[in-house]
């Protein structure tokens, strides 16, 4: 498959996070569209990387077939751990306001 | 450098100690030593000043030369003085009268606080010092020091009574008006250092064939310039009348006899390029008439006793104008040095009056003082006498050889200056008839003060007299005796290159003996009329409430000269200043710098609700941006 597919796929998937952010007010949904945005950036980096590994950019680079892939899986990783660290935030905002709505929540002003 | 004239800057230092020791121990000096230092180096002045003179008579003249005060790379400006028959003449009239008057104020100024009375006296030989400078400097630059320190001393001296406004305004007016006048001088010197690079009088008289027709013109105007300020002529004059604000042997000094002659100096210094300048001699001659006539109409109807005085002074410079301007330099330096002599004796004699009548300066109050004063009363008399033209006062010389240059290059230059000499002896008479003869009009208060004056004054008033009487006997002209011109053949060297160039260049033919003899008789006659009608006319004068009207008011008001000033000069640059100062500096600077951080900080107020604190509009502001960096990077690369 030709690259530009991969790329218009990361393309719209990052504008549906990014569409989501500014127009969701519920701070889940903010969340999901984030890790959305994430993932468009993680899948351009797998097929970047799968393309120059179809044609090597030089002979000095003999290795890279599949760097980014396992790249991808520690960032992965680092998400899943930061969605744990979101999501226990967003509870306990919850249990504090009983809200997850950020308009609510414009404390970070004043 | 082996000259014994190279000490002659002992001369101008004298004045100049003087003035550090009595300006800065004002306070702990007493009165009488104050006195002594300040004549003191004056005298010391004035006796070297004598034996460079007799040095110079006998042929010693020189260029000393000290350091250099510029040396850049292709001008060099050394601090010289220069000895030459000029200067040394110039150095005896401002010593020599300068000592009379120092001796003189010694007394006058009695009365002042003993640390106003050191202030005047550092003022007073600090002027000496400048015109020192003035008149030795070796170049138009050091002439230029001393021209600004003439200047200083001038306003200090006229505003010395400084608690009184009109006297503070009268000083800044003198300034003001000088400092025109300065400003044409200076760019003539910069003219001529440009295109000779040098000032040195030597270097420029000698190259002056070196200069184009332009250039020699345009310096002289610009130097004539700076002679009109500082000579008082036609258009600058109006600042010496109102000098006599000034304590009188300050009017007599500075105002009379020495420093309104610098310009009259400087043209006489720089004869040669004058003489190459026909259009400037021209013009010259034109405002040095004008203004003798102008300032002697004036003198006519002032009642002012140092007020008619200092007209006549503003007249008598107009005539050494008018001797320049015919190319009679010898002439206009004689007049400077008589009217030093009579001049000073009017003003002192003046002060004496004032003095012995308590402060009182109007003519109408004064009268019959005759009996009172003696002493001052007869120099008076000599000094009119003098400044009326008559023989064989020193005044009739010194006049008549003007007066004979300006027959020989146009008679009408010769009617009007006669027609002005008469006015002055008319005048003059005036004065004496109205304050010496007749009956006492003053308060019976003033008539019980009436005294005369003690010896430091009346001594002086006698010498100054005795010159007046004799000084014009050094310049005795051709026609009464062979070889009586005595100051004429002193003066010869200086003036060389300028006789020889009218004699290649002109045509004017000598005036012939009977001639001369002839417009003499009507200048005296006509001066002796006029003075016979004053005198019988203002010895009878009585004081009367009827105001003058028609051409008597307008001369009285001055011509309205001073009014027209005022409406054309000073009342626009009063409304041009007023404009600046409530529109361009209120409005414009104050309201740009204003505005600047009235803008800083409605900015920063709408820039500050960009903080919402809505999440949400940071994230929407943040794409906003990234959308921004990827067209700049995409596109516009």
């Amino acid at each position: 498959m030709e690259i530009k597919y991969y790329i218009g796929l990361a393309v719209a998937l990052f504008c549906i996070g990014i569409i989501g952010v500014l127009t969701r007010r519920n701070a889940i949904i903010i969340f999901m569209c984030i890790e959305v945005m994430l993932n468009a950036v993680n899948l351009l980096l797998v097929a970047f990387s799968k393309m120059h590994a179809a044609a090597p950019i030089g002979k000095s680079m003999p290795s890279v077939v599949s760097d980014a892939q396992i790249f991808v899986f520690f960032i992965m990783v680092v998400a899943a751990a930061e969605v744990a660290v979101g999501l226990a935030i967003i509870v306990m905002m919850y249990r504090n306001v009983h809200s997850v709505d950020v308009n609510f929540l414009n404390r970070l002003k004043n | 450098m082996n000259n014994v004239l190279q000490i002659v800057w002992l001369i101008p230092f004298l004045p100049l100690l003087g003035f550090l020791i009595n300006g800065l121990g004002r306070k702990q000096l007493s009165k009488t030593l104050t006195g002594i230092i300040g004549s003191g180096v004056i005298l010391g002045s004035f006796l070297i000043s004598l034996w460079v003179f007799f040095n110079v008579k006998s042929g010693n003249t020189h260029v000393a030369h000290y350091f250099n005060f510029i040396d850049v790379q292709t001008v060099t400006i050394g601090f010289d003085f220069q000895i030459d028959q000029l200067s040394s003449l110039f150095l005896l009239i401002i010593t020599g009268v300068g000592f009379l008057i120092h001796m003189y104020s010694t007394s006058y100024m009695h009365e002042e606080d003993s640390k106003d009375f050191a202030k005047y006296f550092s003022y007073l030989n600090l002027f000496v010092f400048s015109m020192l400078l003035l008149v030795m400097g070796g170049n138009y630059v050091i002439m230029f020091i001393g021209w600004e320190g003439v200047g200083l001393c001038s306003y200090l001296l006229i505003g010395y009574w400084f608690k009184n406004t009109s006297f503070n305004n009268a000083a800044k007016k003198a300034f003001i008006m000088n400092r025109i006048g300065d400003l044409g001088f200076l760019l003539a010197v910069f003219w001529l250092i440009t295109k000779l690079h040098t000032a040195d009088y030597h270097t420029v008289f000698a190259n002056v064939a070196t200069l184009s027709k332009t250039d020699i013109i345009g310096i002289t105007l610009l130097l004539f310039v700076g002679a009109t300020g500082k000579s008082a002529q036609i258009p600058l004059y109006t600042w010496l009348p109102d000098a006599m604000a000034g304590p009188t042997p300050v009017s007599a000094l500075i105002h009379a006899a020495t420093m309104v002659t610098a310009g009259i100096y400087m043209i006489a210094r720089s004869n040669i390029l004058f003489t190459m300048a026909p259009l400037t001699q021209t013009i010259i001659t034109i405002v040095g008439l004008a203004t003798a006539i102008l300032a002697a109409t004036i003198a006519l109807k002032q009642n002012d006793i140092k007020k008619v005085l200092a007209y006549s002074t503003v007249s008598q410079l107009g005539y050494m104008f008018l001797g320049l301007g015919v190319g009679a330099y010898t002439g206009a330096v004689f007049h400077v040095m008589t009217h030093a002599f009579f001049k000073a004796l009017l003003f002192l004699g003046a002060g004496s009056v004032i003095h012995a009548m308590g402060g009182e300066q109007d003519m109408r109050n004064m009268g019959g003082l005759k009996k009172y004063m003696g002493t001052t009363q007869i120099t008076f008399l000599l000094g009119c006498l003098a400044i009326a033209g008559m023989p064989p006062f020193s005044g009739f010389f010194s006049k008549d050889e003007i007066l004979a240059a300006a027959f020989q290059k146009n008679p009408l230059y010769w009617g009007i200056g006669v027609l002005g000499a008469l006015m002055t002896a008319f005048y003059m008479f005036r004065l004496y008839a109205m304050t010496f003869l007749g009956k006492f009009r003053g308060t019976n208060e003033q008539e019980h003060h009436l005294h005369e004056s003690p010896l430091a004054i009346t001594v002086p008033l006698m010498i100054l007299a005795l010159l007046a009487v004799v000084g014009g006997w050094v310049g005795i002209p051709e026609v009464f005796m062979h070889g009586g011109h005595r100051l004429e053949a002193f003066l010869e060297p200086i003036f060389a290159g300028s006789n020889e160039y009218v004699k290649v260049h002109s045509t004017v033919t000598e005036l012939g003996h009977t001639k001369e003899y002839a417009l003499m008789a009507v200048s005296v006659v006509g001066a002796l009329i006029a003075l016979l009608y004053a005198w019988n006319k203002f010895s009878k004068y009585e004081k009367t409430d009827i105001e003058e009207k028609g051409l008597g008011k307008v001369l009285e008001n001055k011509w309205y000269i001073d009014e027209l000033y005022d409406r054309i000069i000073v009342k626009p640059i009063q409304s041009i200043a007023a404009f600046l100062n409530n529109v361009v500096e209120k409005k414009g600077i104050d309201g740009f710098v204003n505005g600047v951080g009235k803008a800083v900080n409605y900015g920063s107020r709408q820039a500050r609700l960009l903080q919402s604190g809505h999440v949400g509009n940071y994230v929407l502001l943040m794409v906003i941006g990234i959308l921004i960096l990827f067209i700049v990077q995409l596109f516009l690369k």
